[in-house]
């Protein structure tokens, strides 16, 4: 990328060597470039600056005449209004700006990393459907992208926000798709397990499985650099990370009820429900940032050259070890980048969560700057965070490209 | 040696055709079952829905609560379609935002045509936002004045992007020199303006435009609060369409800035004539997604409770007699927005295959 700079910057020196080379330049010209450069760029700094000057000298002389505080110490305030949801944290009216503040920031995060997954599931199949030879599937599957993908984003919030909250039946007769699982204007209330401090033995042997699969994959790999011999490490790995909890959780008896919800009055109780803002959300969410992620993953796939897999297979490769040893990693490569910026997207458009009422951190700075009249304070607070959210992925994203890049060639 | 087989006969028709596309395995052969169960199980109750039951005029909202079979109630529509198109812009001046409205589809419609890239489309799009301004605007002409505060419905989203594309372009190609200049304060003001933007979400710019931009003027001067907004969307599609033109630079071979640096061109002539021309070229394709991207993007305007098409509808939605429509409104709002935005990816994809046959992709491929 630096390319067009470098070439540009290269025939500088030729003109001012060749009068130097006769008497040194003692003159500032307007004519040499350098000096052309230093005049430019002090202009620019001089008119930032005084952009800059005027904006804060007229904000501040505003606040001043309309008695309107700054500063942060309204964070430690108390908030006094409640929260919808909050992602699992206690908190009440009485708790401070700078906790509601958390809860938003929580409730964001909640929303970007479930909408991250599914996005990223659904987006691959629909992806690799639109390559499908089935005629109708991919048809079906390209039909969903352009539909999607040009309808704004917000409108398809108010429009599942309007079927789930005012289309769908009430709790009494609420739609189930499937055993357990209910919809209806109150959101959608499916069966869970129910909590029990034994069930982390439970995550403990996951993780344990996990380290053993890892340990496993890599000794296999040494071994066949080594010898040549073969070890299915993968399905055996695999085997060993869901079969060590699943041995945990009968073996030990670990407690495993199952909460169903149940009609109680006009409510569900037992079970876990998704409000209809967050529903609404997620599924919006999902449903639009998948029609991107489709055309990266058909992109990426489509990128790599047929004679990969057609030498793939002429070494004997059979079709799965093709498609993980030789197609994923270059495919890989080409849909890393674009897909880290739709999950950029995805945490962005959250943020549209406070056209619907769901209390993610936009909505949340929005109610506190009106209640403490302190806009610019809430602003930098929402900006401050999305940057840093922003900036550290692409930071991670440039030492990933950097990893995966193609060693030796120019990038 | 075996002599080789001829090719089998493949005959089409419409059997054949089946095998071949949907049934050519068992796994694939389930899939079709299953996607043409799910089609036959939606599609039909849907066209019922939205086509055969639906009631397309009425006086009022009873005629859609009182039928027996629920259909889509369209009336709606059709009975809200001026508050929908002009928002609450005086009934008697319709005209003037309808006017307005062809005028945005006749610059479009030139844009859109090859023969008519060259610098006088400039000009062209001056004077017709110019038109528009006077149109909407009045006080001139005879025409009675109508403040912002009554613009509304379609014509506003018309507004809210071509205007902010309009003014966001040439900021983003200075964005983008700026971004790719040797000199360093130059360029880091323009990596960060760029970066800032693109880090942070609209709405947040929206919010600062509708919040604390009144704070940042001196007292007495305001800026009413579409020309905030409007503000707001030209900054951040500028940073947006800066890294598409930057690609853009990025692509020309190298021998075209020594060529022109060899003729003795100044930089600007450098610019203007030599590399801006090419690097445009390449880019319109992505500088097309990104506005359909910005064209989605106006209807975050809501927010902030500008009255563009989508408010119109929601707030047509409020009135107690209507109440419980939306899924219609929202429909529709999606069906007008698909057609602009399909519109434009057709178009862009078209030109990206022109394009691909033209000398500039030539040359491209050879260096």
């Amino acid at each position: 990328m630096d390319e067009g700079r470098h070439h540009v910057r290269a025939p500088a020196p030729l003109r001012p060597s060749a009068s130097n080379s006769q008497k040194p330049r003692t003159r500032w010209s307007f004519n040499d470039p350098h000096v052309r450069a230093l005049v430019y760029q002090a202009a620019l700094i001089a008119a930032v600056a005084f952009v800059g000057w005027y904006f804060v000298s007229n904000t501040l002389r505003n606040l001043d005449e309309r008695k309107i505080a700054t500063g942060f110490a309204f964070l430690a305030r108390e908030a006094g209004f409640e929260i919808g949801e909050t992602s699992g944290f206690a908190y009440g009216a009485a708790d401070t700006y700078l906790r509601a503040l958390g809860i938003g920031l929580a409730n964001t995060f909640r929303i970007a990393a479930v909408g991250v997954v599914l996005a990223t599931i659904l987006g691959t199949v629909l992806g690799l459907a639109r390559l499908s030879r089935n005629w109708l599937i991919a048809r079906l599957a390209a039909v969903y992208v352009e539909v999607m993908r040009n309808i704004p984003l917000l409108v398809q919030l108010f429009f599942w926000y309007t079927i789930i909250s005012e289309n769908l039946p009430g709790p009494k007769d609420a739609l189930t798709p499937l055993p357990g699982l209910f919809l209806s204007n109150r959101g959608i209330t499916f069966p869970v397990l129910h909590y029990d401090p034994a069930q982390w033995w439970l995550l403990a042997a996951l993780l344990v499985g996990a380290v053993i699969a890892f340990l496993l994959v890599r000794w296999a790999t040494r071994r066949q650099a080594a010898t040549g011999e073969q070890f299915p490490a993968y399905s055996v790995g695999f085997g060993i990370m869901l079969g060590l909890p699943l041995l945990v959780l009968f073996a030990a008896g670990i407690p495993h009820e199952i909460h169903r919800p149940e009609l109680s009055g006009f409510n569900f109780v037992g079970g876990a429900a998704l409000t209809p803002e967050y529903a609404a959300l997620l599924f919006g969410l999902v449903v639009y940032t998948a029609a991107f992620i489709a055309e990266i993953v058909r992109a990426g796939v489509l990128a790599v050259d047929r004679g990969q897999f057609e030498a793939a297979h002429a070494l004997g490769l059979p079709r799965s070890r093709a498609m993980r040893l030789v197609v994923l990693p270059q495919a890989l490569r080409v849909i890393v980048p674009p897909m880290t910026s739709q999950y950029l997207n995805l945490t962005k458009n959250s943020s549209l969560a406070v056209a619907i009422g769901y209390p993610d951190l936009v909505s949340i700075a929005n109610t506190t700057l009106n209640q403490t009249g302190q806009a610019i304070e809430g602003i930098m607070i929402i900006m401050a965070v999305y940057l840093t959210i922003s900036l550290s992925i692409s930071a991670f994203m440039n030492w990933y490209n950097r990893r995966v890049a193609l060693k030796g060639a120019r990038t | 040696m075996s002599a080789v087989l001829p090719r089998p006969p493949v005959l089409p028709g419409p059997v054949e055709w089946l095998r071949a596309n949907l049934f050519s395995n068992i796994p694939n052969a389930l899939l079709s079952v299953l996607a043409l169960y799910l089609l036959w199980k939606f599609v039909p109750p849907f066209v019922n829905w939205a086509f055969i039951d639906a009631i397309w005029q009425a006086p009022s909202s009873k005629s859609c609560r009182e039928a027996l079979v629920p259909g889509a109630c369209w009336a709606f529509i059709t009975e809200k379609h001026r508050f929908i198109l002009f928002g609450t812009y005086p009934f008697e001046e319709h005209w003037r935002p309808g006017v307005a409205t062809l005028l945005f589809f006749a610059l479009y419609a030139v844009s859109a045509m090859r023969r008519f890239w060259t610098p006088r489309l400039a000009l062209v799009w001056l004077a017709g936002l110019a038109l528009i301004g006077v149109l909407m605007w009045g006080g001139v002409f005879g025409l009675s004045y109508v403040e912002n505060e009554r613009w509304g419905g379609l014509v506003l989203t018309l507004i809210l992007a071509t205007f902010g594309i309009a003014f966001a372009f040439p900021l983003s190609i200075l964005l983008a020199l700026g971004r790719r200049s040797d000199m360093p304060v130059v360029r880091s003001v323009c990596v960060v303006y760029i970066e800032l933007i693109r880090g942070v979400p609209l709405i947040s710019l929206l919010f600062m435009a509708s919040v604390v931009m009144p704070l940042f003027l001196p007292n007495g001067v305001t800026v009413d609060k579409l020309l905030r907004a409007q503000i707001a969307l030209i900054l951040f599609a500028a940073a947006y369409l800066a890294e598409v033109v930057r690609g853009g630079l990025q692509a020309i071979p190298r021998g075209q800035y020594e060529a022109a640096e060899a003729l003795g061109l100044s930089f600007a002539k450098r610019t203007a004539l030599i590399i801006l021309p090419q690097a445009l070229k390449i880019s319109i394709p992505p500088l097309v997604n990104t506005f359909i991207g910005l064209f989605k993007d106006t209807s975050l305007v809501v927010i902030i409770g500008l009255f563009d098409l989508l408010l119109a509808l929601k707030t047509a939605l409020n009135e107690p007699a209507w109440i419980g429509f939306g899924a219609e409104a929202y429909l529709f709002a999606s069906l007008v927005y698909f057609i602009f935005c399909y519109a434009m990816s057709q178009y862009s994809q078209m030109l990206e295959r022109d394009l691909a046959r033209g000398p500039t992709a030539r040359a491209l491929k050879d260096t």
